[in-house]
């Protein structure tokens, strides 16, 4: 690790100043477990690291009228403890306590996981199912960005230089839907989607998919949108022919890379295993059987 | 005497240090003046070193030294130093600790600096200006074997068991060992198997990274402080390599954070010195996890073929088996353990093997816990189940069938001397484990036997009476299972006192008699024979004292719990505590040695029984039941006993279905993080049922057999045959991880 300058910042206007003073190399610091990692061992050498936990915005969890707020330094441990969360947002919930371990959920948070911008991001899918939006503070002043278009490449986020996450929005469940999150790891804990997908269903009255959003992770450079499944699925009665069509659609629709845990082909075939068990599991959260 | 804590649960010695971080490792040793050091590794697998330039290096501020092979003294071929059952080649271990000439791994070692800082010391390393000329890599064994293959080293012939052959080859030997005549077995066998078994390099995945502290006296002496599994075995390689007498080196005792074979040869310990005698200061190096991957002894990988057959009625006729091991870099492979371990637990005619130790660019493999016999047991194991379902004859029963027994001839050497191998699989047989129905789709039952011969190496120990009557034990080993404690108990069992007045520690090499190793399961085996020496002893020297005190004769005299007392009159005794304080005035302080060579193996078996259920989508294993059959002669402490049993399940477990060295074309390693090189978690194994059979070894005290190293072995076959039992498809190559037995269920592998 080489040397480098550490500031606690106080408030959203101190940090936004050290960050955007320092340059872009500078680093914002919430968990640090994936900051710490890539500064000790993949030669990532930020001049300054600025530590955001501090700041009262990037604390707060709340779930009002308009949605859950979840401040970009909330631990992801709190946020699957949290009971709005666990009862509105169980997905939500879910994929947070999927992360690391319990020590590592007592420090990482949910701003770091999507900042961090890997495609493997496991609270990421999620939110995008249920159409969450980043806040964004700066040099320039505050922006909203949808969770979908916050990552735009392995490592890489729409964040300028001196740009800091505040909070992330989840507006309020839809009726009638349900939204499910799948990993597959060869290891219970402390591993890394090897795939994930993300399924939410709305349904309407008569039962019918009236909307359908598929999300999958480790898939490509980002999160992908399984857009030509949810097409199949939107406007029909689901059956269980329906959901194994819209499955294979998604393993069509997916872009994998054959690495060191698993090859494109191992990775194209789990998209369509787990597309259909989530698709399955949402439809079953709102009572309907397949 | 009662056996008051044979047999006890009593809680470890370490286990409150251990577990509040109080306990002190080599990489917590901290000298005054002391300096960091790095290791610069090797970019490539196999290259010419042309030329090393440190100058820029050493001209960094903070930087104080940087050593290379050549600051060695000039090496002498063909040193080596016999360690118990395996020489150890002093020229290979100082070509681990710092290439010379060539580098013959990516991650081989390939200079150290000392720096007055860990971050100086790493930016140092960048400086260091190193000239390769990259030869082509040797890294499948198999193409390695071939007359035109690229050499490892160029010097290296064949050794064979009728003298070593003429041209060079990658080979570095052959086994050919048999019994009887395997072509006639077959001829009347019913049935014959054929098929081959391959395991991938793995890592014995202890958790503490290896780490050494060393101090170079002006003087000439040296003191280390090292993450080893034996301080002597160390002290004696390093006086070796560095042409000092043994009683020049100290190696001071610390805690261990496991070994499991792999903490047996030195790797850091030389660079250290080196650098400690250049600075005149004492220097420290750890290694990174990424470093413990890449650049020490991990287990290797095997193809073994094994042809097998057997009579219509289940009796095994031949088993004739084909090994080829990659030793990595050096030669050295448990190439016959594999072949004598997997066969030993059967009655068979005709045997014979004929393996091959071949040298590759790969880190060159140690030892992991019952070295080569997983690697066998995967292929004999497997083949028995292929057998037993050919012959339409239960699995179990196949193994009943052609049990062992004392008396019988083991694969190689002697006949065996007490054994419970039979007994244990009645035992398996009544047991729920194996007797309860298994319900549900896609699930399997798989059953697997092992044998493990332990060893046994040079024990000491000395034990002292104090001053107020308590005792202090200083053993020679090192303790990486608990092995304090068990002594303790050996202790207090023989000493007739409560153990609270017994404490147990590890002697450094000066204050207690050269110690072997703490592997091969043998510790508590060889080291409770030195202790109830010394214990006997002891009491003879302290019979005589109370009795020149008394003014009795010393037969006269009866011991219980701590009291000398005559017979005859009941006012003349004397306690321990009257011995410890009269011993100042008159006699001197009292101390007994006790020290063991040789002596029987106590060899030991296994069965363990595992269910499994198989998602058919994913190929991802689920473990619902397991359970560890073991005979252990005497279970001294049955808590430990369960515990080695378990760890080493959990071990086997990994091995099984999760670990695995991945290299690229290059030889390089790609997943050298505990990420990608996966070992299970407390969430990916049930619970670990154990069933503790004793049935007394024949040598020794107490009965006790080795423990440690049998529970590894099974996991790789009884998941393999589990597996199969639950989808019908057979794997033949580790890891069965969930894209492996996809692949396989899909009809691509397998
Ligand atoms: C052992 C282990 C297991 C893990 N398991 C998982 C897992 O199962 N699933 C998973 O998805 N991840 C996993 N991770 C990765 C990691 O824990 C998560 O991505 C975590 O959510 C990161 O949060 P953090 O607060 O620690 O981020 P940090 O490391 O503090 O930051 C991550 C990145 O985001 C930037 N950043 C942080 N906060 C802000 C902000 N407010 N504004 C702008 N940029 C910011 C940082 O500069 C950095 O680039 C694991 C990591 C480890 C070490």
């Amino acid at each position: 690790m080489k040397p480098f300058e550490y500031v606690a910042a106080g408030s959203l206007a101190e940090a936004v100043s050290h960050l955007d003073s320092a340059g872009p190399a500078a680093r914002p610091l919430a968990g640090g477990t994936d900051l710490l990692p890539q500064m000790r061992y993949f030669r990532a050498h930020p001049p300054l690291v600025v530590d955001v936990k501090r700041i009262p915005e990037l604390r707060q969890l709340s779930c009002v009228g308009e949605g859950l707020h979840i401040g970009a330094a909330v631990p992801l441990a709190d946020i699957a403890a949290h009971p709005d969360v666990t009862r509105l947002y169980p997905a939500i919930a879910y994929s947070c306590s999927l992360v690391g371990s319990v020590q590592i959920r007592s420090r990482a948070t949910l701003g770091g996981n999507l900042c961090n911008a890997a495609p493997s991001a496991d609270t990421v899918p999620g939110l995008i199912c249920l159409g969450a939006h980043a806040v964004v503070t700066g040099p320039a002043g505050r922006r909203e960005i949808p969770v979908e278009e916050f990552n735009t490449d392995p490592g890489k986020t729409v964040l300028g230089t001196g740009e800091l996450l505040v909070e992330v929005v989840v507006p309020p469940p839809p009726d009638r839907s349900a939204v499910s999150y799948l990993r597959f790891t060869p290891r219970q804990e402390m591993d890394i989607a090897v795939t994930g997908v993300a399924s939410l269903l709305k349904f309407s009255e008569g039962g019918m998919v009236y909307q359908a959003r598929i999300v999958m992770a480790a898939v490509g450079p980002t999160h992908l949108r399984a857009r030509r499944a949810e097409g199949v699925l939107e406007g029909q009665r689901p059956t269980a022919e329906l959901v194994s069509r819209a499955a294979e659609e998604a393993a069509g629709e997916c872009q994998p890379i054959s690495d060191v845990r698993a090859s494109a082909d191992y990775r194209r075939h789990l998209v369509g295993v787990l597309a259909g068990r989530t698709l399955l599991k949402s439809a079953e959260a709102q009572g309907i059987r397949v | 005497m009662s056996s008051r804590f044979i047999g006890e649960r009593l809680a470890r010695v370490d286990a409150p240090d251990r577990v509040t971080g109080r306990a002190v490792y080599a990489a917590d040793i901290s000298l005054s003046g002391m300096l960091h050091g790095r290791v610069l590794r090797s970019p490539h697998a196999h290259a010419y070193i042309k030329k090393i330039d440190a100058t820029r290096a050493l001209a960094l501020e903070g930087v104080k030294a940087v050593v290379t092979a050549a600051d060695f003294p000039a090496l002498k071929k063909g040193g080596v130093i016999a360690r118990g059952e395996v020489e150890l080649n002093l020229d290979h271990i100082r070509q681990v600790a710092l290439a010379h000439g060539k580098v013959l791994y990516h991650g081989h070692a390939v200079a150290a600096v000392a720096a007055t800082d860990p971050h100086i010391a790493e930016d140092a390393l960048e400086l260091i200006e190193v000239e390769y000329e990259p030869l082509l890599a040797v890294l499948d064994p198999e193409e390695a074997m071939k007359e035109d293959a690229p050499l490892v080293h160029p010097e290296q012939r064949t050794r064979t068991r009728d003298g070593t052959l003429d041209r060079p080859s990658n080979i570095a030997a052959t086994y050919n060992v048999s019994r009887g005549d395997v072509e006639e077995g077959f001829q009347v066998a019913d049935v014959v198997v054929e098929h081959t078994f391959r395991t991938r390099t793995v890592h014995q995945g202890y958790l503490e990274p290896m780490a050494a502290v060393a101090r170079a006296d002006p003087g000439g002496r040296i003191t280390v402080w090292a993450s080893t599994q034996g301080n002597f075995s160390l002290r004696s390689q390093l006086a070796s390599v560095l042409e000092l007498n043994s009683s020049q080196v100290k190696v001071v005792p610390v805690e261990i954070g496991g070994g499991f074979g792999g903490k047996l040869n030195s790797v850091l310990e030389l660079p250290a010195v080196l650098l400690a005698r250049r600075t005149g200061r004492p220097v420290k190096l750890v290694m990174s996890r990424e470093e413990v991957l890449r650049a020490t002894y991990p287990a290797p990988a095997t193809a073994i073929t094994v042809k097998a057959g057997a009579t219509a009625d289940g009796r095994l006729t031949a088993v004739k088996m084909r090994a080829v091991f990659d030793a990595g870099a050096f030669p050295i492979a448990p190439v016959v353990a594999a072949y004598l371990t997997s066969l030993a637990p059967y009655k068979i005619p005709h045997i014979c093997l004929e393996g091959y130790e071949v040298v590759t660019n790969h880190p060159k493999i140690g030892a992991l816990r019952a070295p080569g016999a997983p690697q066998g047991a995967f292929a004999v194991e497997g083949q028995m189940d292929l057998l037993a379902e050919k012959l339409d004859i239960d699995s179990l029963e196949l193994r009943r069938r052609n049990a062992t027994q004392e008396g019988e001839p083991m694969p190689v050497g002697r006949a065996f001397n007490r054994i419970g191998l039979q007994p244990l699989l009645e035992r398996v047989a009544a047991h729920p484990s194996w007797t309860t129905p298994l319900k549900g789709p896609h699930r399997g039952r798989g059953l697997a036997v092992a044998f493990w011969p332990g060893a046994v190496m040079p024990s000491s120990c000395n034990l002292t009476l104090q001053d107020d009557g308590s005792f202090s034990l200083v053993v020679g080993s090192v303790d990486l299972t608990g092995t304090r404690t068990t002594m303790l108990q050996v202790a207090a069992q023989e000493l007739g006192v409560h153990p609270s007045k017994i404490s147990v520690s590890v002697g450094d090499t000066d204050s207690v008699g050269h110690t072997e190793v703490s592997g091969g399961s043998r510790i508590t085996y060889t080291m409770s024979n030195a202790v109830n020496q010394a214990c006997t002893r002891m009491l003879g020297l302290l019979r005589e004292r109370a009795a020149a005190e008394l003014e009795v004769d010393p037969q006269e005299l009866e011991y219980d719990t701590g009291i000398f007392s005559s017979r005859v009159s009941q006012d003349k005794r004397l306690t321990l505590t009257d011995l410890g304080r009269q011993s100042l005035r008159r006699g001197g302080p009292v101390t007994a040695t006790g020290a063991v060579a040789r002596m029987q193996p106590a060899p030991a078996f296994s069965a363990h029984v595992v269910d499994v259920e198989v998602d058919m989508e994913t190929g991802q294993v689920k473990l619902l039941n397991y359970t560890a059959f073991q005979d252990v002669g005497r279970a001294v402490n049955p808590t430990q006993v369960e515990g080695q049993i378990q760890g080493g399940a959990v071990q086997g477990i990994g091995w099984a279905l999760m670990e695995g060295y991945q290299f690229s074309e290059s030889g390089v390693l790609q997943n050298a993080n505990l990420l990608d090189y996966k070992t299970p978690t407390a969430t990916d194994v049930p619970f670990i049922d154990t069933v503790i059979l004793e049935i007394p070894a024949s040598d020794g005290p107490y009965g006790i057999r080795g423990v440690g190293e049998t529970p590894i072995i099974p996991p790789l076959p009884a998941l393999a045959n589990a597996i199969h039992n639950a989808t019908g498809v057979r794997i033949r190559e580790l890891p069965m991880n969930p894209e492996a037995l996809f692949h396989a269920m899909q009809g691509r592998g397998g």
